[in-house]
């Protein structure tokens, strides 16, 4: 299946810019999250590669060919939108068997295809029925099975499982992936839900305001962050900050801050040692902090427990650092009252370090 | 015990004006009529004077040729009209619904035959059709075609034709108004889907605007039966029978032949005629209601 190029593509509503210059390589048969805050010009982005929004300016390229002046028909691909966009008129059945229909299929193939899909999402039962009669869910999975019945090179998914419950959205979402591997094609997954991007993605594009803030493989994006954005973006919970300064004392760095002093010993302290005395600010994910009352002081973060909130084995605390506010996740079975001091081994390479001003990973 | 029977006629006392008024504007003269249609009633007796005869005006009519023919007439004019503004209004939809620079300004344009009332189009079109001077004929003999009788031989054609030229904005601004409020995710779908523009309005636009295209239509044609007075002023019926339609039958036989009794009796055919498709709208709008809440009530049962 050909892969696709995004090339410095702009998108203008009338004098408003809201895509600022996208530039994305995706390889073949690869598949690509979409991942952002509200708002932040992943659907306008999609919208754009299927064709339904002009492009400004840049271009698209789809097997090396330009595509931006080709109608959606002539790019081969299927789309899953956001709002499910159902034919109001059509049961389930021709709902997701119309594009095979204007293809003038075999009848039996057609049927067959249909069967088929319609199991997999757990369809078969509403296949006489009209969108109309469907719940919110019921008519997501018609959506994608519209999708799916097609054989189009390039799949574009618009937040496919926004509306299923907690069960079913990791069923649809294991369903996926085992599709993703059984047949090779392109998929552009636009999503909110970190989880899905994680699980799913070979490549995760963390877009924020109209920009790619970063690419790459989610492990990738998970340990190296380029920026604050992308760092507490990805992860649940999401990433602890805390503002402090780089100092060099006797040959050892460390970053104080109100309530910690803590002394850097992974990977990076050798380059981070040119940074000194400046302003930064120190991530830590809830995961990268584990309990243990008898480290030094020094490789420790000491924090008031405020809340504790029980998720079953883990229970995530919500803690006081100085004036900020720590997460850290914890065996449940660890004796914790509120308002006790504990201490938090820092995992030395989970240590983030930030640009104050430029929020830039340093 | 008084306090509450005064709650209780408190609704049907503020209705009671509404109620009086209904009864003097309409079910007293329609009451009036349909009395009126079983007598053989002249215009210089009053109703009380005039001879009750029973069934006798409807079996008359029921026979009479003309009549029949002007029934007729009325019902192929109503057919065709509806037909032919039906296609091009929807079609003239269909083709300006899109954002281009000066459409609105087009559309506006389309509209104004709607405005002008019907007399004057009447004179307008019968202006128009005038075998030597009117425009047609003139167009027609300056690119050397023969001139066409247009209000002689072809009269019911003539008169079609200016009832289309004065309705079929009706039709084109509602189905617009429907095209416009179609659901535009499913027609993006159907573009990915490989639809092409033709598809798109088979597969797609129509059916969804059906149910507003079948109440317009329904509403042109009650209104093409009561059609009078383009056609009094363009023909004034002729020549012979062949553009006279039900209206202008009833009004010549009440003033000219002075048979008010056979005039309520014709109009009662023809108000029986609307009722009939008006019961038939009114039994669609709610078969359509009742559809729609059952889906919804489905819909929430799997929820
Ligand atoms: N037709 C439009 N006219 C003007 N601005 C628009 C239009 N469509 C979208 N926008 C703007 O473009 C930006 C990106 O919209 P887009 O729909 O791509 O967001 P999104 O990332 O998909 O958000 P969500 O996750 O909420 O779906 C938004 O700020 C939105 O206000
Ligand atoms: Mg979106």
């Amino acid at each position: 299946m050909p892969n696709i190029h995004l090339e410095n593509l702009i998108k203008r509503y009338g004098n408003v810019e809201v895509l600022h210059g996208i530039d994305l390589e995706m390889a073949d048969n690869e598949f690509t999250v979409l991942v952002g805050p509200s708002g932040c010009g992943k659907s306008t982005t999609l919208r754009m590669i299927a064709g339904l929004e002009d492009v400004s300016e840049g271009e698209i390229y789809i097997g090396g060919k330009p595509v931006s002046r080709l109608e959606p028909k002539d790019r081969d691909l299927a789309m899953v939108f956001q709002d499910y966009a159902l034919y109001p008129h059509m049961n389930v059945a021709r709902n997701m068997s119309f594009a095979l229909r204007l293809q003038k299929r075999p009848q039996a193939e057609i049927d067959k295809k249909v069967r088929d899909v319609a199991a997999t999402l757990g369809l078969t039962d509403y296949l006489a029925r009209k969108p109309g009669e469907l719940s919110g869910g019921q008519r997501q999975r018609v959506a994608m099975g519209r999708a799916l019945t097609r054989d189009a090179a390039t799949f574009l998914f618009d937040e496919p499982l926004s509306n299923l419950d907690a069960k079913l959205r990791g069923q649809m979402r294991a369903e996926l992936a085992l599709m993703s591997q059984r047949v090779q094609k392109n998929m552009i997954y636009v999503t909110h839900d970190q989880i899905e991007a994680m699980t799913l993605a070979d490549r995760i594009v963390v877009m924020h305001g109209g920009y790619i803030q970063q690419q790459g493989t989610p492990e990738e994006l998970f340990k190296r962050p380029v920026n604050k954005f992308v760092a507490g973006f990805l992860g649940m919970p999401p990433m602890n900050f805390l503002e402090g300064e780089i100092e060099e004392r006797s040959e050892a760095i460390y970053v104080k801050g109100d309530g910690f002093d803590l002394r850097l010993q992974g990977e990076k302290t050798q380059s981070i040692r040119q940074h000194k005395n400046k302003e930064v600010i120190l991530g830590v994910r809830p995961s990268d902090l584990n309990y243990d009352q008898n480290a030094s002081a020094e490789n420790t973060l000491t924090l008031d427990v405020m809340v504790s909130e029980y998720v079953g084995a883990q229970s995530v605390l919500l803690c006081k650092c100085g004036p900020a506010k720590v997460m850290v996740e914890v065996n449940s079975e660890t004796p914790v009252a509120l308002g006790q001091k504990l201490t938090f081994a820092v995992n030395p390479n989970g240590v983030h370090l930030f640009d104050r001003k430029s929020e830039v990973a340093i | 015990m008084q306090r509450a029977m005064a709650n209780r006629l408190t609704p049907y006392m503020f209705m009671a004006p509404a109620v009086v008024i209904m009864v003097i504007a309409l079910l007293y003269p329609l009451g009036y009529m349909v009395w009126g249609s079983f007598r053989d009633w002249d215009p210089s007796q009053t109703i009380g004077e005039a001879e009750f005869v029973g069934l006798k005006n409807y079996i008359t009519l029921w026979h009479d040729p003309n009549f029949r023919e002007s029934l007729g007439v009325t019902l192929s004019f109503a057919f065709f009209v509806v037909t032919f503004e039906m296609i091009i209004g929807v079609g003239l939809a269909l083709l300006l619904d899109r954002n281009i620079r000066g459409m609105s300004v087009l559309r506006t344009l389309f509209i104004l035959p709607m405005m002008i009332a019907p007399v004057v189009v009447g004179l307008m079109w019968r202006y128009m059709y005038h075998p030597t001077v009117g425009t047609f004929n003139r167009f027609f003999e300056s690119i050397g075609l023969p001139s066409v009788d247009w209000l002689g031989a072809n009269a019911l054609m003539s008169v079609i034709i200016a009832d289309i030229w004065q309705w079929t904005p009706f039709i084109f601004i509602l189905s617009l108004a429907a095209l416009q409020s179609l659901p535009r995710s499913a027609l993006e779908a159907a573009r990915i889907d490989g639809a092409t523009g033709w598809q798109q309005i088979i597969h797609i636009k129509l059916p969804l605007m059906m149910p507003v295209l079948i109440v317009t239509g329904l509403l042109r044609l009650i209104d093409a039966f009561k059609v009078l007075e383009v056609i009094l002023v363009m023909t004034e019926g002729g020549p012979g029978l062949s553009t006279e339609i039900l209206a202008l039958r009833i009004s010549r036989t009440a003033t000219e032949f002075r048979e008010l009794g056979v005039a309520a009796a014709m109009s009662n055919y023809l108000l029986i005629l609307l009722l009939f498709i008006t019961l038939m709208m009114f039994a669609f709008t709610r078969w359509q209601e009742m559809r729609t809440n059952r889906l919804r009530a489905a819909a929430e049962e799997d929820e």
